[in-house]
């Protein structure tokens, strides 16, 4: 994957001259179902933020448990007799929220360390590959797992753990590219303009290497919003009453013969999510590199 | 040229073994920032408060917790080097030996998952790149597309609740049984977890497998093994995916960590006593030692195994070697 992205910087100047990335991405099939599904769950996380679900997420009807779906209940009731649809919906918003604030932190930090790897000379170089190493030596999750466990838990600090596991992904997709673009005529012309090094990297190498950037962070996104999931339904995610998608799944795990609605909604909301942000991904990637086609 | 191959191989087992110390670092500084200590997780909030000052002190000596910061670093990596790796409080053994029993059953469950991947992942592939943009090609992306945005965690947990509700199979409701002690009910307890951990392994495998089949497919050999009238089924076989098999088993090899990750999960939902379980239950139990020497084995586990696909890969391709 790594390779795949990393080729797409390179081949940008050609691809600069055909049809805007934009419209690439609405013409593929894959951009388009992408764009259609995210944007349903979106507007749906951002009617839940604003307090626009049919019912509270976290108040409790108890003479209507574990109702099934129906016009007024859509996606049923849990055990509590709470509303699964508005809490699947305001669990997704939950999620989105750490993952966008996870892959945000993500991609400044890595991206910028990546740039500064991929120009300077070793004294930056060194102690960020260093770290970069080390982050890498933890399979993910657990990663995620300890620190998420060594704050105290707040929705933030959860993002903030996301947040290191992802910085290092960003360091090592934008630093290839960095390292042929300080190579390139245009920088090289930069330089011997006299250019300050704030705006030759600003300026001229970073607008080059976004597009990597955006493919990274759409995939990250999708990353992020499972393993915040993941977390949450290994107990250790953003903590309760606050409705979270990962701890729908493990108290409908106990429920699952009397009320598979609770598992099936909130499944559906996270599948739904995520396929369309992995499609949207492949749509950009499509998009920006126009090699390769074959995959849309 | 031997010795370019030399000095790089010699360059990643340094940077490794300097990885890995960064790691005990991380784990380390980690641990001491978690809320509470190892008096109040033996004894409870409530308890340690009601301690009288030289409890207190005799408690954190008894814990080494009144030694420097570093002294304490030290004096456990000096410990993991030798092979003590602490004593859990709540089961009263070594972590050593409940690793040891650990470890083996995550390798079990992890060589399953590989072997379900590859099992699903590859066919998988051969339907796509067999005819791309086709209805075929589709089927195989969308199962590729699943595999990689169903969590492992929901289709653990639906895979429980179906089969136990409606074929009243549930073989993790037993205790768990051991692979040498009794074969063919480890078997049935470690199907489905490798099952669910393998069905995510299949999605990388299913579209690096493509991308790199469609690649060789163009190639020139085998045009020429199809025009000396090699059967369809073969060139694709013989030809085509022999040549494909490097990117595949670099990214199988990648994707250790993940198996790593979602063996916890796993582990978790079907209740297998594996490394994965060993550091979750640590964790909500604030077991210090049990966290930090198993966080550590499992990242040297990863780190190895990184370092392996590494080397393999520059021996099994000729062309990545001379390069």
């Amino acid at each position: 994957m790594t390779i795949d992205v990393a080729a797409v910087g390179l081949r940008l100047a050609d691809g600069r001259s055909r049809a805007p990335a934009w419209r690439r991405l609405l013409r593929s099939h894959s951009g388009l179902v992408g764009i259609l599904l995210t944007g349903i769950i979106a507007v749906a996380a951002a009617a839940a933020v604003l307090g626009l679900t049919p019912y509270d997420p976290i108040a409790q009807a108890p003479i209507d448990r574990l109702k099934g779906p129906s016009p007024t209940y859509w996606f049923g009731t849990d055990q509590f007799g709470r509303d699964v649809f508005s809490r699947s919906v305001a669990g997704v918003a939950n999620s989105l929220t750490v993952a966008i604030v996870a892959v945000s932190l993500s991609a400044v930090i890595g991206t910028l360390a990546g740039l500064s790897a991929g120009f300077f000379g070793s004294r930056v170089r060194a102690p960020v590959l260093a770290v970069t190493n080390v982050l890498f030596a933890f399979p993910p999750l657990l990663l995620a797992l300890a620190l998420a466990s060594a704050f105290a838990r707040t929705w933030f600090t959860i993002a903030v753990a996301i947040a290191i596991v992802y910085i290092p992904i960003f360091v090592r997709v934008t630093r290839g590219p960095v390292l042929s673009l300080k190579e390139s005529d245009f920088v090289k012309a930069a330089r011997v303009l006299g250019f300050p090094t704030s705006r030759i990297l600003l300026g001229h190498v970073l607008p080059n290497i976004l597009p990597i950037v955006i493919v990274q962070v759409t995939l990250s996104l999708s990353w992020a919003v499972l393993t915040e999931a993941s977390l949450s339904f290994l107990g250790l995610g953003t903590p309760p009453p606050a409705p979270s998608l990962g701890s729908m799944v493990l108290d409908a795990k106990a429920l699952a013969d009397l009320a598979w609605w609770t598992m099936a909604a909130p499944g559906a909301v996270i599948v739904t999510f995520v396929v369309g942000l992995n499609l949207l991904g492949d749509g950009l990637r499509d998009a920006f590199d126009p090699r390769s086609g074959d995959s849309g | 040229m031997e010795t370019v191959l030399a000095n790089r191989v010699t360059r990643r087992v340094v940077e490794a073994v300097l990885a890995l110390l960064g790691v005990a670092v991380l784990v380390f500084v980690m641990l001491r920032v978690i809320p509470g200590n190892q008096i109040t997780a033996s004894l409870g909030t409530e308890a340690s408060a009601a301690l009288t000052p030289s409890q207190e002190a005799a408690l954190r000596a008894y814990y080494g917790l009144d030694q420097p910061a570093l002294a304490q670093f030290f004096g456990w990596l000096g410990n993991v080097l030798t092979g003590n790796l602490g004593i859990s409080q709540r089961t009263g053994q070594t972590v050593l030996d409940m690793t040891l029993a650990a470890l083996p059953v995550t390798i079990e469950l992890a060589i399953l998952a590989t072997l379900f991947g590859l099992l699903i992942g590859i066919p998988l592939a051969l339907l796509s790149a067999s005819r791309p943009n086709s209805a075929r090609d589709a089927v195989g992306q969308l199962v590729g597309l699943a595999a990689l945005s169903v969590p492992s965690f929901l289709l653990g947990a639906a895979l429980l609740s179906l089969v136990s509700k409606y074929l009243h199979y549930n073989p993790s409701a037993q205790g768990f049984a051991r692979l040498f002690e009794d074969p063919g009910l480890n078997f049935q307890q470690m199907l489905f977890p490798s099952l669910v951990l393998g069905f995510g392994l299949a999605a990388p495998i299913m579209r690096t497998g493509r991308s790199a089949l469609l690649e060789v497919q163009t190639q020139d050999f085998v045009r020429t093994a199809r025009g000396k009238g090699v059967t369809a089924l073969r060139v694709q076989v013989r030809h085509v995916l022999h040549n494909a098999l490097v990117p595949i088993v670099t990214m199988t090899g990648i994707q250790f960590g993940y198996l790593l990750g979602g063996a916890i999960v796993v582990e978790q939902i079907f209740s297998v006593p594996g490394i994965g379980r060993q550091v979750l239950i640590g964790l909500q139990q604030k077991e210090y030692a049990v966290v930090q020497s198993t966080v550590l084995v499992i990242a040297l586990l990863f780190v190895l195994v990184n370092l392996l696909t590494d080397l393999l890969y520059r021996l099994i391709d000729p062309r990545v070697r001379a390069s």
